[in-house]
């Protein structure tokens, strides 16, 4: 569809992914765009990895990406920047969270963790940016937030207004966290 | 007008509140379960709503509550309406005084599920209304829709989503709630009682209700047809379907049907009039594509599109490029590779799962393991890999007892059914009545971890709390067991490595049916903090039997042992949660509780 901006986000299990395209989506509906969202639910939470996607524009129609149409990937884990890079398009950008939660594959010596994940994939895509979304989170005083910190990053790409964002997380977030998840924000934006 | 970003589930929520609904029961199951979480989180000032102990009993509550009067809504996956099937087909005939209607969440693709079946073939075989959303603002506004068709024509109705429509999310309009009174209940024999004689009866009138539905359909708000310039070609769509050809072909000529089944024939045949080629788009089964064919309209579908996995753009796409209908760029996954290898990340029990003393013990004695639906099934993954079967609700224990009356005796020596709290009450005390009274000899363990987890912590009849918020009587499981006649019942904490394997062992030895109940709360309900462990470096000798209990928080990531030279053991802080069980199965001490100040 023409207008529509495609947004795959990845991640593990608990660290918030839901959370971030839920705001994103928010953020999208308050820009005045037509939103819609998909996840997947179920097995996915015990630890796997969980898939997040989000479409806003004049008008959605299919919840989910067509296949080799991202435009923003935002992984929240190093080799998850890798898993669904096929469908990334070229002049689309990667974001991703400078943090290794090795799987439990790994972990049972089945798998082993890329030495260099990262090897060649900027020349695949118009821009790959690394986020140490991580240590900068746990800098603010809570590594929880390392999801806002990278919806941050994504947010200045989109071209949303800011202060949908903003007003967003003030909706979402329970009140005692959204001071420390509007900071999150401000220094993703930095990214 | 209030406007909110609402799953499919939230909006099927909404829907039921705005329709004036007064009883709502389901048994969890994904991808169905939010809409009676959200019924109980926003309207439950308005709705009783409540957890049954399967799909079976919360049909038959609603066909109570619809018997009254009361507008009424049961939810559940596709697999759940196989087990409520018995009552739902009766009920096809007995009407719906209150309001009826049957949620049912279809998962093609198998996000979450043992099959891709398609709910439709219920609604044709049971001889009642589909009815089939393809967003969120349409899950609202069919809902609605749904409770008002039953009312009319005195009907339970099926309202079918998929995964892709339940949770995913969209802008919906709220409105208002329209009260329905409870009519009230009288006594009507000739109505309420499906003997013979009746149901003959019913059946006439049965008939007869499909044709007035099938004539209805020309004109229901639910079907639609949307004119496009290009005539050449026609898509007949449903559900989630009718999204991917409007990413494709905005402005196709498109039949877009909301009631499914029965099928409008009038307004199927006024639209492929209108049209040169008929293409029917539809994911996993061609449930319209065969019935349109039947009524003598030539289509087309199956053969662009694949029987398996659920549908994207691309797909629809490349039947439709196939079709030769579709020339426009689209664009397809990207030809490219990354150098590194990709590990993989499949779900895993969580630390401190209470489940992985049992897996382990398992592991250890390697015994056959029959297995049920629920987290336990992640049992199956390297390294515990000690779960060997798993089919449907409450089949390991029927499993065990079958592999028994095959083989012989010998081999319940060496073969458990493990089957979890909520599951056992779903559907696991029927089998192991029959292991008892049959004279067998199997092992059960019921796992008990005081919440029903896989689905997102759904409270069940063993927990003490109802869905509404109210404490509730537990049942009593070892009572329960001795009631049916098993003579052999023990409780053991399973994160108690020496008294779990134990308590197998004599379970497995002893004649009769043995019950063994492993009771410890999933950990992700557990509130109070404990302490986290740690490997101390100067006692591990990198033996890795740790990392066989299959703990995430465990890896070989620890400084090389001076001697082996092989990674030493560490355990990560944030992940750990303390269970302890690691520390005792290393053979060495090496595990132990980590000083407060280290966290």
């Amino acid at each position: 569809m023409t207008g529509v901006t495609n947004v795959l986000i990845s991640g593990v299990g608990g660290q918030g992914t839901i959370l971030a395209s839920d705001i994103l989506s928010e953020a999208a509906l308050e820009a005045g765009f037509d939103v819609k969202k998909s996840e997947i639910h179920g097995m996915a939470q015990r630890g796997g990895t969980v898939v997040s996607q989000v479409r806003f524009g004049p008008k959605v129609y299919s919840p989910i990406i067509p296949e080799g149409d991202v435009h923003y990937f935002l992984a929240f884990e190093l080799v998850e920047s890798l898993r669904f890079v096929q469908n990334v398009r070229a002049d689309g950008a990667i974001l991703v969270n400078e943090q290794i939660i090795p799987s439990s594959t790994i972990l049972a010596g089945l798998d082993e963790y890329p030495a260099d994940p990262l090897e060649g994939v900027s020349s695949l895509v118009r821009e790959l940016t690394v986020i140490p979304a991580a240590k900068a989170a746990t800098e603010l005083g809570n590594p929880r937030v390392a999801n806002v910190i990278l919806l941050g990053a994504l947010a200045k790409r989109t071209g949303l207004p800011l202060d949908a964002f903003r007003n967003a997380i003030r909706r979402l977030v329970k009140p005692r966290f959204v001071d420390l998840n509007l900071k999150a924000f401000e220094k993703g934006l930095s990214y | 007008m209030d406007k909110r970003i609402m799953s499919g589930n939230e909006a099927l929520a909404r829907g039921a509140f705005e329709g004036g609904v007064r009883v709502a029961s389901a048994y969890p199951g994904t991808p169905s379960t939010e809409i009676l979480e959200y019924i109980a989180e926003s309207y439950k000032s308005h709705i009783y709503c409540e957890w049954a102990p399967n799909e079976k009993v919360a049909a038959e509550v609603v066909s109570g509550s619809s018997m009254a009067g009361a507008r009424s809504i049961c939810a559940q996956k596709h697999v759940g309406l196989n087990v409520a099937a018995d009552p739902l087909f009766s009920i096809a005939y007995i009407g719906a005084k209150g309001s009826l209607v049957f949620i049912v969440a279809d998962d093609p693709g198998c996000h979450s599920s043992q099959n891709e079946q398609d709910c439709r073939h219920f609604g044709r075989a049971a001889k009642i209304p589909v009815i089939e959303p393809s967003d969120s603002q349409e899950c609202k506004d069919f809902m609605i829709e749904a409770l008002d068709l039953s009312e009319k024509l005195d009907t339970p109705v099926l309202l079918r989503t998929t995964t892709r429509v339940a949770h995913s999310t969209g802008i919906v309009t709220l409105g208002e709630r329209v009260e329905h009174p409870v009519k009230g209940y009288e006594r009507n024999i000739r109505r309420n009682v499906v003997i013979p004689a009746h149901a003959r009866l019913m059946h006439i009138e049965v008939e007869k209700r499909l044709k007035t539905l099938a004539e209805m359909g020309a004109t229901s708000p639910l079907n639609r047809i949307e004119e496009g310039p290009d005539k050449s070609v026609g898509f007949i769509t449903s559900g989630i379907s009718y999204q991917y050809i409007k990413e494709l072909l905005p402005n196709a000529c498109i039949l877009k049907l909301g009631l499914t089944w029965p099928l409008p024939e009038k307004l199927v045949r006024d639209f492929a009039a209108r049209v040169g080629r008929v293409i029917v788009v539809e994911e996993n089964e061609p449930f319209l594509e065969n019935e349109i064919k039947a009524l003598g309209i030539a289509c087309e579908g199956r053969k662009y599109f694949p029987a398996v996995n659920e549908f994207n753009a691309n797909i629809v796409a490349k039947g439709l490029k196939e079709a030769g209908v579709f020339k426009a760029d689209f664009p397809t996954p990207r030809a490219i590779s990354v150098k590194a290898k990709i590990p993989g990340r499949p779900p895993t029990l969580c630390p401190g799962c209470p489940h992985r003393g049992v897996f382990y013990t398992l592991r250890k004695l390697d015994v056959n393991v029959t297995g049920d639906i629920g987290c336990y099934t992640l049992g199956m993954m390297p390294p515990l890999s000690a779960l060997h079967t798993c089919q449907n609700m409450g089949a390991s224990i029927s499993h065990a007892y079958g592999l028994e009356k095959a083989v012989g005796p010998e081999i319940s020596k060496k073969t458990v059914a493990v089957i979890g709290d909520s599951t056992f009450l779903h559907s696991g005390i029927t089998g192991l009545m029959n292991a008892v009274y049959n004279k067998s000899n199997i092992t059960v363990m019921i796992l008990d971890n005081r919440i029903t987890a896989m689905t997102g912590h759904q409270q069940n009849p063993g927990t003490g709390h109802t869905l509404m918020g109210e404490t509730a009587t537990e049942v009593d499981l070892v009572a329960l067991c001795k009631s049916i006649g098993v003579q052999n019942i023990a409780t053991v904490d399973p994160l108690d490595a020496k008294a779990m394997l134990a308590a197998l062992q004599s379970a497995l030895a002893t004649e009769g049916v043995s019950v063994l109940i492993t009771k410890a709360p999933c950990a992700l309900i557990i509130r109070e903090k404990r302490d986290v462990y740690e490997v101390d470096p100067d006692v591990c000798v990198a033996c890795g039997t740790c990392l066989k209990v299959g703990c995430v928080a465990i890896s070989k990531t620890g400084e090389p042992h001076p001697k082996t030279r092989r990674l030493r053991s560490k355990i990560d802080p944030v992940l750990c949660v303390g269970c302890g069980f690691c520390a005792q199965v290393c053979p060495v001490s090496a595990i132990r509780k980590a000083p407060k100040e280290v966290k």
